[in-house]
């Protein structure tokens, strides 16, 4: 850890996947997020890494996948219609089980949208997007710092499952500055090239073939279940989600990414009310963290779950909470951001009706 | 015994995917060779397409990896970025390259990546049971221009060497024919320049290789290949379209 430096998130997003040992990216630009590869820009040549601007989103996520297939850290970042572009690569590069990081800073949708920050594209990220039975990690930090902390986590988890992991911010995470103290460098003197990569049969006593296909359906039910298999074991081991004043709650907010930010405020300001609320904050959308809200319906009288678009995460939280307890919605649309007063509002409401 | 002529280093042994007659053969054999004489195979990366050549990972023996439909410029591009060391060659039909995959071709040419891309054109959409493709000759028959290629409705056949050769980053940019033991002779010099200017980083290097597909054009083999001297060649003429210093 160095010292503290005031940085705009986008920017942090660069530094920390540099730090982390990224030696390549490829991306095409898109508002509200071209901070991020402006700063790729500067940065890697210097390092004599590699930066490239790709033609289209199409491409850039094809060249990831590329280069994914030798071993390396890799990474594109874009934003809300630039993702949906790059989903049938996400879905090649899932069957190929290669690792690379993606970059969503979410704005409001569908279709050209808006700039305005927005979380309409949980689904996308944690069902799928593309074709196929297929899943990809999903992180989603809620403070800048968090931000930086994960891309090193992101990078790391890539390579472990040879899967791609989606860092999932939004265009305010990606426009506000904060202080932020990055991890210490890795060291990038250490990588090795993986004995999968393809990069010429070189020494090797066989050579590497990276591909999604199998003609067969037998064949291709094989590399299914061996997804599903790494799928389980991510399931297993790689839940990850805050709880804040939750111990004694009687309530709770579920919410991720800003909306979770937003929300520490709102508990912050129900308790000085006297309302026992508290926040679960799913670090990881997928895996989802089932388990803990499954447990905590036993203690609470609701959860209101909160986001920016029309309650994408709330099946995922339905589903957790298996009827146990009332699951309430209230979320903002296209790109408009609630207040910890709008939150706040809906929880009294509900707390009002269930009297 | 004199060995006069053999099964080129690269070339697995196994039976191909390919109709009989289809010229995918020779076009991985002119590879093979290639790679074998230019001591390439095992530096090199062979980025498959999507089309009839899509098992091409079986037939040559190299590292290899399997594109999406029309990627493979692009997905070369990514390895070569970042392992500059890896011989990379995109293998690409005609609907691969130049239709789906035109964007990703024309910006790896403009960008000079050190890629060769070999570009076969038989003029249809091989796998898929011949559907027109941007290489369609006018008034050809095909599943999808059943009433043979109108210009009105469908636009012209596309010469994707000539729109390269018009940009600053390709080194080498060439088309040959496989139709005949001399213009397949003058493929394999083609391909040894288009491979020469990646091992001597001068830039990007695409040779068309016009071939046939007598299982969709209704054709025997030799017919076939006499259709591509009779109709093709007219309009896709062999050629060296652009030579860089150094190629040579």
């Amino acid at each position: 850890m160095g010292e503290k430096i005031l940085m705009k998130g986008a920017e942090v997003i660069a530094e920390a996947a540099i730090r982390a040992g990224c030696m390549a990216f490829f991306g095409y630009p898109i508002t509200p997020q071209n901070e991020t590869p402006e700063y790729f820009s500067r940065r890697m040549p210097q390092l004599g890494r590699v930066f490239l601007q790709a033609e289209s989103e199409v491409a850039a996520i094809n060249m990831v996948y590329g280069a994914a297939c030798t071993g390396t850290r890799v990474i594109t970042t874009s934003s809300s219609p630039g993702i949906s572009l790059m989903q049938e690569g996400f879905s090649y590069i899932a069957n190929s089980n290669v690792p690379c990081v993606v970059v969503n800073a979410m704005r409001g949708g569908p279709g050209l949208g808006d700039i305005a920050p927005a979380q309409a594209d949980y689904f996308q990220a944690t069902k799928g997007g593309g074709h196929g039975d297929y899943h990809s990690i999903v992180i989603a930090p809620h403070t800048i710092q968090e931000e930086a902390d994960l891309m090193f986590d992101a990078f790391d988890l890539a390579d472990k499952y040879r899967i791609m992991v989606v860092v999932l911010v939004d265009g305010l995470m990606g426009q506000m500055m904060e202080p932020v103290e990055f991890k210490d460098w890795v060291d990038v003197k250490k990588f090795k090239t993986p004995e999968w990569a393809t990069v010429g049969q070189g020494d090797r006593d066989h050579r590497n073939i990276i591909t999604s296909l199998s003609i067969l359906a037998e064949g291709l039910e094989k590399m299914n279940l061996h997804l599903q298999e790494k799928y389980r074991k991510i399931k297993e081991n790689e839940v990850r989600y805050e709880e804040y004043k939750m111990d004694d709650a009687e309530y709770a907010v579920t919410a991720f990414g800003t909306v979770a930010r937003i929300s520490k405020t709102t508990v912050d300001m129900a308790r000085k009310k006297g309302i026992k609320l508290g926040l679960i904050r799913p670090i990881t959308l997928w895996p989802f963290p089932t388990e803990i809200i499954n447990k905590r319906a036993e203690q609470l009288k609701f959860f209101l779950d909160s986001e920016m678009n029309e309650g994408q995460m709330l099946e995922d939280v339905k589903l957790a909470v298996n009827g146990k307890k009332p699951v309430y919605f209230f979320g903002k649309l296209g790109g408009v951001v609630p207040t910890a007063e709008d939150i706040l509002k809906e929880v009294e409401k509900h707390i009002e009706g269930g009297k | 015994m004199k060995i006069i002529y053999k099964k080129p280093e690269p070339i697995t042994k196994t039976h191909t995917t390919y109709c009989p007659g289809c010229p995918h053969g020779i076009a991985h054999r002119l590879v093979a060779e290639l790679l074998e004489e230019m001591n390439l195979t095992k530096k090199a990366v062979i980025v498959w397409p999507v089309g009839c050549s899509v098992f091409g990972y079986y037939f040559i023996g190299t590292d290899a990896v399997e594109a999406a439909h029309g990627r493979a410029c692009a997905m070369a591009t990514g390895i070569k970025r970042v392992h500059p060391e890896s011989f990379v060659i995109s293998y690409q039909g005609d609907g691969d390259l130049a239709s789906i995959g035109i964007a990703e071709t024309v910006h790896a040419a403009a960008r000079g990546e050190r890629i060769s891309v070999v570009y076969i054109n038989n003029g249809n959409y091989g796998m898929t049971g011949g559907q027109m493709a941007p290489t369609t000759l006018l008034g050809q028959r095909t599943t999808t221009t059943p009433y043979g290629r109108d210009a009105k409705l469908n636009g012209f056949p596309l010469h994707v060497p000539e729109m390269l050769a018009a940009i600053d980053g390709p080194a080498y940019i060439a088309r040959a024919a496989l139709d005949s033991p001399q213009h397949i002779i003058q493929a394999k010099k083609f391909l040894k320049k288009a491979f020469t200017a990646q091992t001597k980083d001068l830039g990007f290097s695409l040779v068309e290789m016009i071939s046939a597909c007598p299982t969709n054009w209704k054709l025997s083999p030799v017919e076939a290949m006499e259709r591509i001297r009779r109709e093709v060649l007219p309009v896709f003429p062999i050629g060296e379209f652009k030579v860089a210093k150094g190629v040579e």
